[in-house]
């Protein structure tokens, strides 16, 4: 491995873990699409500091990027405020607007600049180790200009994190609460605002903007499906993240594809793979403790049905062997088997073809009775 | 051997068995129960009792875990035509664009196939039943400029277009000022009358004695149900209740 | 305005726009009703694996291969994020998200791969991001025609079934209408739209022409088949606008932006000055609600007072109404607003009383009170 794919591929590391860091809040706060369009927006910031500047590197860039960022929520929530739009119409609406104007503004009046869009939507992570990318102070090599800037984000947002822990999880599990407490979530909101739009423009400088949401959804979704605590969601998310930029740097080694493309491909497959196979949330863990459940609760749901009919008129209609599969409409081979494990389980006896229940049997099927019924 | 003239009364609903859980949570246990045609029933129980999960099950909104329900003899896919269904006011997003003309016209889309569109004889339908809840003059009115009653009323007209046997309604009265709650107390008996059922989920347990003839005590099983005097006594109450629960007279 | 039509190729390049416009604007309608505005962001950026990957498979740049290799990945895309938010706890929000980026990241890694050139993606992206209308040409428009004139049929023919399952999901289900398939086809219809606008329009400004639209038309209108139409309209009419102006001048600025600016303009004056819903006349009948419940209030403080001091004839005075006023400097001009009204009389000097008339009118209005809206 050369430093040059080292180089890039800390970077990818690095962006990956930054923004899984913002990722996680947006998931559980459901503002996921707003990831998007911020990292659309933020074009519009882009071009205009950099008609102000004329300079494709100055941090006020930046500045102007995380702004644009900034506004576009601001815009989108003041829309939502006016109650004739919804949420998702007024994201729908803003993104595009705003994104066509900085498509506009360039290709009116920086012919002959060279403020390369396309790069803008996929990044140059490839471009890293290039000299002119350099930090350099006193003569010495600092590394790529890009992975500072990256690292410095995580400080910050770790540090965010850290500072304001207690009062993200209040506001994201509970607002109403943490308005009751006495702090207003609107700040907590803005905070987080803020990070996103910083993070989603430092990244997209490598990455490009539409696999910054990529990197910002997909890994902490998949630590959401991994666990139920904040803290260890937050670090599941940074390890997927850096998984997705090493694998994906390999993939695109090994393909000659696009570096940011490849991390995005990964993210997903990760994600798939933990949509079927997570231990607990798994698709398949899921069916699977469906199946054993429907099967006890079918036991359960026979023996109350036995108790339901015993000692009426109809209890030799209802709780024969033959005819019960037409009473609980189930298949008549299931009916069979689990009214015989009920007979194993000595939950019930068969008399002429007729369930009666054990004294077992009314037990369950009275305690099973409780648990459904809720007196409020 | 029965004769064609003597044919049995089939029950409004039939319902064997039924059971509807959510995973392995029972929102209904096991019910048995079979309403009479020409009943006006409240279903009656506790938060979490099942009484929605119960009317959805009929119209086969829900899949059971086991049993069935039996529209006036009928497998659900069939009776489902002979039900008109109120759901709950909440359950719709009332700044869709659409007048109240609209919504009530909705109701004859049941009768008139694919291609079908509303023609002068769904306009009249509509119109009719618009006036029979007293909403004939808010007819071209937006939907989301009504009050929570004159929602349960374009509701009510909605189902009443239907000209159904079965009339489910779900939570008619909640949220609705009492105005409207006495006039649709009237139309339910006036359906009831010409010969229709109707299955009404109830709040208010005061009420339940002066709308209903027959009623269904309901605390995810089935704990009593039948004509309003013989069911509707404290003990059943207790039962589907709690012991804090009483008639207060 | 005829000597720029007179432009070569402009004449299609509009009529193309023009129909698009339309046929994203009706559709939209239902996507905006449906709450799934950027359900059509999400599935056009999902187009490009399918794109790429049709590329490959038929070795051929002809539209109807693409079209087809973009709507099979649209339509997965489609299915992708209602599976996930239907079977895990992630939510749809993150679904979109999640399908929307990992979908064109891995069109993007086809791309680059298929280029061999990991970073040789821009040409072919572009046009991919940002349409190319200017170049569309007669035989486009009717690509775009066999595709538009069938989704309107479909929409003309479903129409009573659409409007039910937006509206009320479970009432038609209760009608015995096969909801899901319903629901499929709207789907389906919408992938269509994409998968023909895409070449035209570009995935970001696709999204924009289904929602910008339909948003607006909602604002004049309160029946479906006329904000459906009108959205049409608004859709076609900055279509042919966008086409238009971007061909004005000497220099060529992309047409797509230009459609997407237009109709957020048209969505801007929607929002501020329609009639019942901008927010101009909302703001207005505020203000004109609170001044009568001002009145209301003036007068009912007027009844109580009276009631309380039943049997004297003598009225309140001003300094009274103001004391118990929650607006007091509102008073004396409600006050004369109510003696115009005949309402309320001036039995004294600067003392009033309710007239009949007024126990009436405040009667009748609180009678009126139905429950409150929601």
């Amino acid at each position: 491995m050369t430093q040059a794919q080292l180089e890039i591929q800390l970077l990818a590391m690095a962006t990956a873990v930054a923004c899984s860091l913002c990722g996680v809040f947006l998931v559980l706060r459901r503002m996921s699409l707003l990831s998007d369009a911020i990292s659309h927006t933020v074009l519009i910031g882009i071009v205009i500091a950099f008609f102000l500047t004329g300079d494709m590197t100055s941090p006020w860039l930046l500045v102007g990027a995380t702004t644009a960022g900034v506004f576009t929520v601001l815009l989108v929530e003041s829309l939502q405020k006016t109650g004739v739009v919804r949420e998702d119409a007024a994201i729908g609406l803003v993104f595009p607007a705003l994104f066509s104007i900085a498509v506009l503004l360039i290709s009116i009046f920086s012919k002959n600049v060279h403020l390369d869009m396309d790069a803008v939507l996929v990044g140059k992570i490839a471009l890293t180790p290039l000299p002119s990318r350099r930090l350099e102070f006193g003569g010495y090599d600092f590394g790529p200009k890009s992975l500072a800037l990256m690292i410095a984000i995580i400080i910050v947002n770790i540090g965010f994190i850290i500072l304001f822990f207690k009062e993200l999880k209040v506001s994201t599990f509970d607002p109403a609460f943490s308005k009751a407490i006495g702090f207003n979530p609107y700040w907590i909101h803005l905070g987080l605002v803020l990070s996103v739009s910083t993070t989603a423009v430092a990244s997209f400088d490598a990455v490009g903007s539409i696999l910054v949401v990529a990197l910002m959804a997909a890994p902490a979704a998949t630590a959401y499906l991994l666990t139920d605590k904040l803290s260890i969601m937050l670090v599941l998310s940074c390890i997927i993240g850096m998984l997705c930029a090493v694998l994906g740097y390999w993939l695109a080694h090994f393909l000659d594809a696009s570096i940011a493309g490849s991390m995005a491909t990964v993210a997903g497959i990760l994600f798939g793979l933990t949509f079927f196979f997570a231990p607990e949330r798994g698709l398949f863990s899921v069916w699977q403790r469906a199946k054993i459940r429907d099967r006890k609760f079918k036991l359960a749901l026979l023996l109350v049905h036995l108790t339901q009919h015993e000692g009426t008129i109809r209890e030799l209609e209802e709780c024969n062997i033959e005819s019960l599969h037409l009473h609980l409409r189930w298949d008549e081979y299931e009916t069979r088997s689990v009214a015989f494990e009920a007979v194993e389980s000595f939950c019930a006896l068969q008399e002429n073809k007729v369930l009666r229940l054990t004294p077992k049997g009314r037990i369950i099927a009275l305690e099973s009775l409780q648990i459904g019924t809720n007196l409020s | 051997m029965t004769g064609p003239n003597d044919k049995k009364m089939e029950f409004a609903l039939e319902i064997n068995d039924l059971t509807v859980s959510y995973k392995d949570k029972p929102v209904l246990w096991d019910i048995d129960l079979e309403i009479p045609q020409g009943a006006l029933v409240g279903i009656v129980g506790p938060n979490g009792a099942g009484k929605t999960t119960l009317i959805k099950s009929i119209l086969g909104l829900l899949k059971p875990v086991a049993g069935s329900a039996k529209i006036l003899g009928l497998e659900i896919d069939q009776g489902i035509k002979k039900i008109a269904y109120v759901p709950q006011r909440g359950s719709v997003d009332w700044d869709f664009p659409a007048t109240v003309f609209d919504v009530v016209q909705m109701g004859t889309y049941g009768k008139l196939g694919w291609l079908g569109r509303p023609g002068i004889k769904e306009k009249k339908l509509t119109k009719d039943a618009l006036e029979k809840v007293g909403m004939l003059e808010l007819a071209h009115r937006q939907i989301s400029q009504l009050s929570g009653g004159q929602q349960q009323r374009v509701f009510l007209a909605r189902a009443l277009v239907q000209h159904a046997e079965i009339y489910l309604m779900d939570e008619p009265f909640q949220g609705v000022d009492s105005t409207t709650e006495q006039s649709i107390v009237e139309l339910l008996r006036e359906l009831r009358n010409q010969g229709a059922t109707a299955l009404v989920v109830h709040h208010d347990l005061q009420t339940v004695k002066d709308y209903f003839d027959w009623v269904v005590l309901l605390n995810v099983r089935k704990i009593a149900a039948g004509p309003v005097s013989d069911v509707f006594t404290e003990t059943n109450l207790k039962l589907a209740f709690g012991s804090r629960v009483s008639l207060g007279e | 305005m005829f000597e720029s039509l007179s432009v070569p190729g402009l004449g299609s390049v509009v009529a193309g726009t023009a129909l698009l416009g339309f046929l994203c604007g009706t559709l939209g309608t239902f996507a905006v009703l449906r709450k799934q505005s950027l359900m059509g962001d999400a599935i056009s950026h999902a187009c490009l694996p399918g794109l790429i990957l049709a590329f490959l498979l038929f070795n051929s740049k002809e539209s109807w291969a693409l079209m087809l290799g973009a709507a099979i990945s649209g339509t997965i895309a489609a299915m992708v994020i209602l599976g996930i938010s239907r079977f895990s706890r992630v939510k749809e929000d993150s679904a979109l998200a999640i399908t929307l980026s990992v979908f064109f990241g891995f069109g993007l890694m086809l791309l680059t791969w298929v280029q061999r050139r990991p970073d040789a993606a821009q040409a072919g992206l572009a046009r991919f991001l940002f349409g190319q209308a200017a170049t569309l040409l007669d035989r486009d428009v009717w690509l775009l025609a066999a595709i538009a004139i069938p989704c309107l049929i479909t929409v003309f023919i479903f129409w009573k079934h659409f409007q039910l399952v937006c509206f009320d999901r479970s009432f038609a289900q209760s009608l015995g209408f096969p909801v899901f398939l319903i629901e499929v086809l709207l789907s389906l219809l919408l992938v269509m739209v994409i998968v023909a606008g895409l070449e035209t329009v570009g995935v970001v400004l696709m999204s924009a022409l289904l929602v910008a639209p339909a948003v607006a038309a909602r604002q004049w209108t309160n029946k479906l088949e006329i904000m459906a139409i009108l959205a049409g309209v608004f859709g076609a009419f900055s279509g042919i606008a966008g086409a238009v102006l971007s061909n004005i001048g000497k220099t060529s600025i992309p047409t797509g932006p230009v459609i997407v600016l237009f109709i957020t303009l048209i969505v801007f004056l929607s929002i501020l000055f329609a009639p019942a819903r901008g927010i101009v006349w909302l703001q207005f009948k505020h203000w004109r609600d609170s001044k009568v419940l001002q009145l209301d209030s003036v007068l009912s403080n007027l009844l109580n007072l009276a009631r309380e001091h039943s049997g004297k004839q003598n009225g309140h005075s001003m300094a009274m109404l103001k004391g118990i006023s929650s607006n007091p400097s509102g008073v004396p001009r409600s006050v004369h607003k109510l003696l115009e009204m005949g309402l309320v009389s001036e039995v004294d000097k600067g003392l009033y009383i309710p007239t009949s008339k007024g126990a009436e009118y405040l009667n009748e209005k609180t009678s009126h009170m139905g429950a409150p809206l929601k």
